[in-house]
């Protein structure tokens, strides 16, 4: 009889993590279909902005309402994990608390458990209301229409039931430990859920037993719940976030990156021994030329794949962004959104295909994102800047932007001929270039 | 006024055999735009005062490709930037100025890859070190006590993190420096970035350069401090939308400097 809890905790522990391993794999399955990029230098600044960005949430207090709500929720989620450590034991042991030998230790951690318990619930419900009393702004673009919206509410629902389970628990286990209920020897200190005991005064043994191991199992499943719930939502970030802010750009953010595909042909261009009639010598594999930009998830680098799975759409780059402040569709947060989620169909079309590619006839430029959101980017980088996990949306704005004109010659117009001038006399305007040092007489 | 503009260029240094201390960049802007012309001119006149032996490409200047890069055409880009980084190292350039941030962002940080490595700097940064090296010197003059605000070249700024030699250049003058609700990090772009300038804007409710202006007139400022050809063309254009352009002043800091030296 004790064995059957420990078996079927064992079995849910096992199902848990096995399906959320199994989605991570295919997590980085996922990402490496992006083109190879090698960042493996200044490892130690990447380290340390790790530690600023992600664990010390520098970019999240830019904005300190929100920030500070965060930080409640984030140390919150941290902190408490330690207890889930303990379910795990306990739950695997058939012990009780196996941790309270830690004496007083143990009631200062119980009590701050309890006490971030209730500080999430605050910030989990400030939360709520944000989005959906207050509605500010940036959660009502039309890219959080339907499920974007939703996830964002499923995971403040699942915060909510998860730490009142936790307190419920403690509650509960309080009054039992006052009864002195066998199994239940006093230990931990219990801040919050003492408030609770009102309702479990008078409730007998069993009846509080009950209560207390349901919501023990249900907080331990709903957290497994959660865990397997991330690969599916927007809430990746508790995780990502660390990778993606270790693996974010350290050049100043004005430096674009050169494209060595067309490096190459410049400098073949200007090689004068170079014969362009030149047929490949008899036997050599004939290159296939790199397409230039990007026009799919495929063409991004694994960086940019990165990045889209770990944004979670606080859409901080679109409110701080010129084109979309001033009514333009461009949002740099549908930018991630929408590589994310082509990336995700892609994923899945390989699932369904023995893991080939089969041509679906889509693609990231078009299906997704239009011509019109690229071309209206200023380039301003308020977008990379206003990001709190180091995700770079201009980076796939301007190779699809490449896409489009080394490609597709689709520029606008004007920019076309903006470029003509610069190939035909070397300034954007048509002025001649002999007449660049006239401005010193005039 | 235009004869005592000392503007020497490369070639006529090489011919001499001498090496300037620096290469002005002028740009495309700084060349052919009739506004922007003022703004090279104030700074060349700032740098004659301080007897900085300077030199421009002149005719063998030609666009750093910034544009086109940005409109996503890397290979008219590298075409231009390979064309320029000859030039420069034939001459053996070492160290640069500009008074335009697209300019001056694409030769330092887009440049080094392809072959030219310089060490360069916006003009406000030269000024600077002119000041800090007391080879210029700056009263407040018609400036003092003037409210000024200046907006952040996005290619200046965020981009290369360079937010306090304006700045300080305007407190030099012993004018009132306001700030915008969004400055520094988080300022506004003009609206002209990214090659907006060569466009019309797509579709929206506001043109970024009304914003941007609307943000500067809440500082109620006498003028309007830029450092950027393009972010001047583009809030001036705000200003004469919002019909002010009768009180308040779009200006360079080149420009600031030179007239408070009434130069």
């Amino acid at each position: 009889m004790e064995y059957l809890p420990r078996l079927l905790f064992a079995i849910a522990l096992i199902i848990g993590i096995g399906y959320f391993a199994r989605n991570v794999r295919k997590l980085i399955r996922n990402i490496k279909l992006g083109r190879d990029v090698e960042i493996s230098d200044n490892k130690s600044q990447r380290w340390k902005n790790m530690t600023m960005i992600a664990l010390g949430q520098s970019k999240m207090v830019k904005r300190p309402i929100a920030g500070i709500l965060h930080i409640i929720v984030y140390v919150g989620f941290v902190v408490i994990n330690i207890e889930v450590l303990e379910i795990i034991i306990d739950g695997l042991t058939g012990e009780h608390r196996i941790f309270s030998s830690a004496g007083e230790i143990y009631d200062i951690l119980i009590g701050t458990f309890e006490l971030l318990a209730f500080g999430v619930l605050v910030a989990v419900i400030i939360f709520w209301l944000r989005r959906n009393i207050i509605k500010l702004k940036r959660f009502l673009s039309s890219e959080m229409k339907g499920w974007p919206k939703s996830d964002g509410n499923i995971i403040l629902y699942f915060e909510v039931v998860l730490m009142c389970l936790f307190l419920t628990m403690n509650g509960a286990d309080l009054q039992l430990q006052l009864n002195g209920a066998e199994g239940y020897s006093t230990a931990g200190s219990f801040p919050i859920s003492q408030w609770l005991l009102p309702i479990f005064d008078g409730l007998s043994n069993s009846t509080l037993i009950i209560i207390e191991r349901a919501a023990w199992w249900m907080h331990i499943l709903g957290i497994l719940t959660f865990l397997n719930y991330l690969y599916f939502s927007k809430h990746l970030h508790i995780l990502l976030a660390f990778p993606n802010t270790y693996y974010g750009k350290l050049t100043p953010k004005g430096q674009f990156e050169n494209n060595e595909a067309v490096t190459k042909e410049v400098k073949m261009m200007m090689d004068p021994n170079v014969d362009p009639f030149a047929a490949p010598p008899e036997g050599a594999e004939v290159a296939v030329p790199a397409k230039f930009g990007a026009s799919d998830v495929q063409d991004l680098s694994w960086h940019n794949l990165l990045n889209a799975y770990t944004c979670t759409e606080c859409g901080r780059c679109t409110s701080e962004c010129p084109a979309n402040q001033t009514g333009k569709q461009l949002s740099p947060r549908k930018i991630m959104m929408d590589t994310r989620d082509r990336l995700e169909e892609v994923g899945k079309n390989i699932d369904a295909n023995k893991g080939e590619f089969k041509d679906d006839g889509k693609q990231l430029l078009g299906d997704y994102i239009t011509n019109e959101e690229l071309w209206a980017c200023t380039s301003c980088n308020a977008c990379v800047e206003a990001c709190p996990v180091s995700i770079d949306p201009l980076n796939i704005i301007m190779q699809m932007r490449q896409y489009l004109v080394m490609e597709q010659s689709a520029a606008p117009m004007e920019l076309n001929n903006m470029m003509t001038n610069i190939e035909n006399n070397g300034a954007p305007w048509p002025y001649n270039q002999m007449d660049r040092l006239n401005w010193k007489n005039e | 006024m235009s004869e005592l503009l000392k503007v020497p260029t490369m070639a006529e240094f090489m011919a001499a055999g001498k090496q300037p201390e620096v290469l002005f960049w002028v740009g495309c802007a700084g060349s052919f735009d009739d506004r922007a012309k003022k703004i090279t001119k104030a700074f060349v006149k700032l740098l004659n005062k301080a007897n900085v032996e300077f030199a421009v490409l002149g005719t063998e200047e030609s666009c750093t490709g910034d544009p086109a890069k940005r409109s996503g055409n890397e290979f008219l880009f590298q075409m231009q930037a390979v064309t320029n980084i000859e030039v420069m190292n034939a001459y053996e350039v070492k160290k640069i100025v500009t008074a335009c941030p697209h300019c001056f962002n694409t030769i330092k940080n887009e440049y080094p890859e392809l072959g030219g490595n310089y060490e360069v700097m916006h003009h406000t940064q030269f000024l600077k070190s002119l000041l800090s090296d007391g080879r210029l010197t700056i009263e407040g003059g018609q400036y003092k006590g003037k409210r000024i605000t200046f907006h952040d070249p996005c290619y200046l700024g965020r981009a290369n993190d360079v937010y306090e030699a304006p700045r300080d250049l305007i407190r030099k003058l012993d004018a009132e420096l306001v700030e915008m609700k969004s400055c520094k990090s988080r300022g506004l772009c003009c609206g002209a970035g990214g090659a907006q300038m060569f466009k019309e804007p797509e579709k929206g409710s506001k043109d970024v350069n009304i914003e941007r202006t609307e943000q500067a007139l809440e500082t109620k400022p006498q003028i309007i401090a830029a450092g950027c050809p393009f972010c001047n063309t583009m809030m001036t254009d705000g200003i004469k939308n919002k019909e002010k352009e009768n009180d308040i002043e779009v200006m360079d800091i080149a420009e600031l400097i030179a007239n408070a030296e009434d130069l």
